[in-house]
């Protein structure tokens, strides 16, 4: 009977999934169920109010996180999660706006909404799930894939420059740029908690196994041999200059906190800028609502 | 609701149909645009940018029309009344994100001032040749409303209806102009806020736990929930059923689909504008919309002055197209006269509406100019003979 009643008690993080919604459609061993269970811990212990907290997505295996957050959450198109989120931002900054989208959304097809958003340092939370490929159509080559893999759309193996994405991120102006592994729960989930206290642009991008696309295709092992891949070759390495920070097929990888700065955000920018502009004729508001 | 006084620039004014539009978006409540730079539109959000913060809101300049045509949504989904503004070719860009405010039933408002295509094509010059665009430019089956001003005042009126169309019908609206008429300078009546009807937003009044995003009113358009409150609605461009979660069956997609559809479909009446002139015992009617039936006019006079019975048919919504009137007139006059500045686009909606109850008579080019009169004049006299 213990056991029952054991089983009976309730996840922690139940209170923030729509669990009507659940079985999801994640394979087994894939890493962004993991990582949503350390996005929903970070929540509990950020202690801020959850119903400010929304989240944007856009199309893919990771778009589909806003689908199974019990938050406001919104699903939108393909790489173009950052210019909503930041119409949502502006229009409403009491909301805490996290943008969890792929790799190929956000740096492919929605790459240039993300360098120009951290550029205007739009106070956006984005979390990367980084799985090397472009999952959810099938396991094509994406801007993240490093070079000597096979890929549905490279089926001789890659051979193109792939990004650096803390390096990339941090030129374009993030205030806050870290990279964990879906092996680093924990780490991961304060790595978010520090990201909600953050105002300004922050990324964190997250390797995570796609068994179904990646690793079986290239005979790395299913999502079990990846993470104890992530544990035998990451190396924690906190402010590490971002450029040395590229991924390969199998060298190390590095992870972190690489950038935490400070640098006003477009909100206060603009308000500055308006102040000392239009002085009394400028109308001050908490949010640009309609009644 | 009457219009929030901030917004309302009470008064006479000479302004050109660019600057008017966006006093018309302010008047409506709009405190939120998203906007890329592209001629003969930008007038718009210049304007915007420079009012806005006066009245408490915000403009920003976004990376591409992608962004801009989104970002918007993003504002609506904050709570905002939101529109952008482009023309051709940034149009283009926006059609993925039309088929988003479609599904999501986001009310929001997009102008078109438009220039001649393909692609660059005249940049500077009038055309109206995105009015197929418009209806049928992005994926899917879906309805959407668009009106057609023919002067700054009523880049004005039109733009506030348009608004107020959005919000009832949780729909994107498109304010069609064109180059002429945004950059025309006339006179522009801006009445006082108390007679100026603002459709508010239809927030929901029931609690989170009773709400459910997509179930729909008697009218077939759900209510809205306020972000940021506790619901945790889930919006989505996937087919979705009533919590708004995916559900992606045929049964779901015919459910929802028709029902974005016939949420205008059925309320064609209610929605419809037109301006109609001596189309009683008219041997001829001209039908024209937006600049082109300024130059209509002249033509419909000169006719008259020569003793033919010319009625006129003003397009002010093109889309959903006043079809049924369109084939009460056909049923009783020898002939109609299309007059667009395209080779051919509201024509064909004119063709299928009489279903040869009438001939069809185009007079239309590939745009840069306005029609010549004696153009127009000379197809009226041909059909009436
Ligand atoms: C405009 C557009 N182009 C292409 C697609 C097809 N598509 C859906 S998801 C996707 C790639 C997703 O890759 P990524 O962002 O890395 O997400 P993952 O599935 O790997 O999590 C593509 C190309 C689309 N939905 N929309
Ligand atoms: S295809 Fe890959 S990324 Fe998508 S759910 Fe399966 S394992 Fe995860
Ligand atoms: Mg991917």
């Amino acid at each position: 009977m213990s056991e029952l009643t054991e089983l009976t008690v309730q996840n922690p993080v139940e209170e923030f999934l729509r669990m009507d919604r659940i079985p999801h459609i994640w394979c087994p061993g894939c890493g962004i169920g993991t990582s949503v269970n350390s996005f929903a811990h970070a929540l509990i212990d950020a202690k801020i109010d959850t119903r400010n907290v929304a989240i944007v997505s856009g199309i893919g295996c990771t778009g589909r996180v806003a689908g199974y957050v019990k938050q406001d959450s919104f699903h939108t198109t393909h790489g173009r999660a950052i210019p909503f989120a930041t119409g949502l931002k502006l229009a409403n900054p009491k909301l805490n706006v996290v943008v969890y989208s792929g790799d190929g959304d956000l740096f492919a097809i929605g790459g240039n909404h993300l360098i120009h958003a951290a550029r205007r340092n739009v106070d956006l939370k984005v979390i990367c799930i980084n799985n090397l490929i472009y999952a959810m159509t099938g396991g094509q080559t994406g801007p993240t894939t490093p070079n000597d893999v096979i890929t549905s759309t490279n089926p001789y193996g890659t051979f193109d420059a792939s990004f650096n994405l803390p390096y990339l991120v941090e030129a374009a102006g993030a205030v806050y740029v870290a990279r964990w592994t879906a092996f680093h729960v924990r780490q991961l989930a304060r790595s978010i908690q520090e990201m909600f206290a953050k105002k300004g642009f922050s990324f964190i991008e997250v390797l995570s196994p796609c068994p179904t696309l990646y690793q079986r295709r290239n005979k790395m092992g299913d999502g079990l041999d990846t993470m104890k891949f992530y544990k035998e070759v990451s190396k924690i390495r906190n402010g590490a200059a971002t450029k040395d920070v590229a991924l390969t097929k199998s060298g190390e990888i590095t992870v972190g906190k690489f950038v935490d700065r400070e640098r006003s955000d477009y909100r206060d920018l603009l308000h500055d800028r308006l102040l000392d502009s239009l002085g009394d004729d400028y109308v001050e508001t908490e949010a640009c609502t309609c009644q | 609701m009457h219009a929030d006084p901030a917004g309302v620039m009470t008064g006479t004014h000479f302004l050109d149909g660019d600057h008017a539009c966006c006093e018309g978006a302010l008047a409506a409540g709009a405190r939120f645009s998203s906007g890329y730079p592209i001629t003969p539109s930008t007038e718009v959000v210049e304007r915007f940018a420079a009012r806005v913060p006066t009245v408490g809101g915000t403009f920003i300049q976004m990376e591409d029309e992608l962004a801009a045509s989104i970002a918007l949504q993003g504002a609506v989904w904050g709570g905002a009344k939101a529109f952008t503004v482009t023309s051709g070719p940034g149009f283009s860009l926006m059609m993925e994100h039309i088929g988003l405010a479609v599904m999501t039933e986001t009310p929001c408002v997009f102008v078109d001032v438009q220039r001649g295509g393909p692609s660059t094509g005249l940049p500077t010059l009038p055309a109206q040749a995105d009015m197929m665009q418009v209806r049928w430019g992005s994926h899917g089956d879906y309805e959407v409303i668009a009106v057609c001003p023919n002067s700054p005042q009523e880049c004005f009126d039109l733009t506030i209806t348009a608004f107020n169309y959005a919000e009832q019908y949780r729909c994107p609206v498109f304010v069609m102009m064109d180059e002429v008429v945004g950059h025309m300078t006339e006179k522009v009546v801006i009445p006082p806020p108390e007679q100026i009807e603002v459709t508010p937003r239809r927030y929901t009044t029931l609690p989170p736990d009773e709400f459910l995003a997509f179930k729909p009113g008697d009218d077939l358009v759900p209510d809205m929930p306020r972000t940021g409150e506790g619901y945790n609605v889930h919006v989505t461009g996937l087919t979705h059923d009533e919590r708004g979660y995916p559900d992606m069956t045929p049964a779901t997609q015919d459910k929802l689909v028709r029902r974005l559809q016939d949420k205008i479909k059925k309320n064609v009446d209610k929605i419809t504008l037109y301006e109609a002139e001596q189309i009683e015992g008219a041997e001829v009617v001209v039908v024209s919309y937006g600049i082109t039936s300024r130059v209509a006019q002249r033509a419909i006079e000169l006719a008259r002055n020569k003793g033919v019975k010319v009625g006129k048919f003003r397009l002010i919504t093109a889309w959903p197209f006043p079809e049924k009137q369109i084939a009460e007139i056909a049923a009783k006059v020898k002939a109609l006269v299309v007059v667009e500045l395209n080779l051919g686009q509201m024509v064909r909606e004119v063709e299928r509406a009489a279903a040869g109850k009438a001939p069809v008579r185009f007079v239309g080019h590939a745009g840069g100019s306005v029609h010549r009169p004696e153009d127009i004049l000379q197809a009226i006299m041909e059909v009436a003979r």
